[in-house]
């Protein structure tokens, strides 16, 4: 049977990871390649990227980042972020990852999807929501509410109607982030993700709050997630993959175990 | 020398990149001679299955595969490759090469294991359980996962030419193998080690 996957979550700015990432030793590496690499020996089913960077004209510098990174793994990884249309997709691919994932660009024009998904196929589209909790209302009956930069404006969306909105237009996956859970480190916020992941076909992969292995076992059980996306816990060397897939493993939650 | 089909169809920069990895030479070429020239053939893909067959044909790729097949050398599918070398896809309700017999089939709408609801696409790591051993799959661990994506899985006709079987819900055919042809649904060059050690184990057979 399928294996739930774990996926360190890497936050690039031109060219550089914003906060450095401790290895053996304590070493601080702020190189992506060389932490992308360091991660896919230690067992990382799938790496994401998220390019931070602000001007348009470094983005070519998060092209050659991928073109290195695929050149030193050979696991799937995805490039999201600056991602706003067809020609943006179509560099990030040809470089060499298997997936883009787009957000604010697909909120403002959600063709993109499926003219994404009609290029490279859909398995290689993911749609990233960004998702705060709201009064239910008229206009956002599940209560919870797209957001985009950084939380600070409210679109209006229905987080669940767009998630299957996101599924009917070609999406392959979607990257279920809450902001309300993001950097708590208190757990990912498992009503919502329970909510989407049961209400689409395609895998969902929760993000936001993961702080232990515990929460990893919640959220992949109880919330119903594919996939679990995790930064901080093992950035700072506070766990490690291996431990936390031991950890999973003792608690009947399959994961790869061989790499 | 390695010749890696190309057809406009997906994944063929990651197989370079493995092969190169692996110190492999290769070429990307969709001229028959070429092919012909190689001592192995890799048949790769990502997509779906009528435009990948329009595009085979219109390059006459369909006809050179068959030939590269019966000349004995050694040839790889991985995913849409696997699918399309079956003589039907039911994607886009598409006639395909047809150097297996059987058809490749859409996962049933509901799919579980046991409580659990199946995602479709079938996106992550899987195991696959052999029926026979196979030089392609020589140190391979039998509890290694390899990297799945695809809503569609062949089901060949001959049971005799099932190597390997996944589960997901229902148990499919993962990986077939037939002469010279071995061709697996999960994608070699995204699987990590136990990925690059099949791709190694393929440039080494004789395709005996």
């Amino acid at each position: 049977m399928i294996s739930r996957r774990i996926i360190p979550c890497l936050d690039v700015r031109a060219g550089k990871l914003t906060k450095g990432i401790k290895f053996k030793g304590n070493v601080d590496i702020g190189d992506p390649v060389e932490a992308a690499r360091q991660y896919y020996e230690q067992g990382a089913d799938e790496i994401v990227f998220y390019d931070i960077t602000a001007s348009s004209d470094k983005r070519d510098i998060m092209i050659d980042v991928v073109r290195r990174v695929a050149e030193t793994i050979f696991i799937p990884f995805s490039v999201g972020g600056g991602v706003r249309n067809l020609e943006d997709m179509r560099k990030v691919i040809g470089a060499g990852a298997e997936k883009v994932s787009v957000n604010s660009a697909a909120v403002e024009n959600p063709q993109i999807i499926t003219q994404g998904a009609k290029a490279f196929g859909s398995q290689c589209i993911v749609l990233g929501m960004d998702v705060k909790k709201v009064e239910k209302s008229e206009k956002t009956p599940s209560g919870y509410e797209i957001v985009v930069e950084g939380g600070r404006v409210y679109t209006g969306i229905d987080a669940l109607w767009w998630a299957k909105e996101a599924e009917n237009l070609g999406a392959g996956e979607i990257c279920l982030n809450s902001i309300d859970a993001d950097g708590t480190q208190d757990g990912y916020e498992i009503k919502l993700t329970k909510l989407i992941s049961e209400n689409v076909k395609i895998p969902v992969i929760a993000s936001g709050g993961a702080g232990k292995p515990e929460h990893l076992a919640e959220v992949l059980t109880a919330g119903k997630a594919d996939a679990a996306l995790i930064a901080s816990m093992v950035h700072y060397k506070t766990y490690t993959i291996a431990g936390i897939k031991q950890f999973l493993t003792e608690r009947k939650i399959k994961v790869r175990n061989i790499w | 020398m390695i010749a890696i089909i190309n057809y406009n169809a997906g994944n063929i920069t990651s197989v370079a990149r493995a092969l190169e990895n692996i110190g492999q030479k290769y070429v990307i070429t969709d001229d028959e001679k070429k092919l012909a020239a190689a001592t192995h053939v890799i048949f790769p893909g990502v997509g779906a299955a009528g435009e990948a067959m329009a595009y085979l044909r219109e390059k006459k790729l369909d006809s050179a595969l068959k030939n590269l097949f019966a000349s004995g050398k050694p040839v790889m599918g991985i995913c849409l490759g696997t699918q399309i070398i079956l003589e039907y896809s039911e994607e886009n309700d598409s006639a395909c090469i047809g150097l297996i017999a059987g058809s490749t089939r859409r996962f049933p709408e509901k799919l579980s294991f046991g409580a659990q609801a199946l995602k479709i696409p079938h996106m992550g790591w899987n195991s696959v359980n052999f029926r026979r051993e196979h030089p392609v799959f020589a140190k391979i661990a039998k509890e290694a996962e390899f990297y799945f994506v695809h809503s569609y899985y062949p089901a060949p006709a001959d049971e005799a030419v099932i190597l390997g079987t996944t589960d997901y819900g229902i148990k499919f055919c993962s990986v077939l193998a037939k002469y010279n042809l071995i061709a697996m649904q999960f994608h070699p060059e995204k699987s990590g080690r136990p990925g690059l050690q099949i791709l190694k184990n393929f440039c080494a057979w004789r395709g005996k």
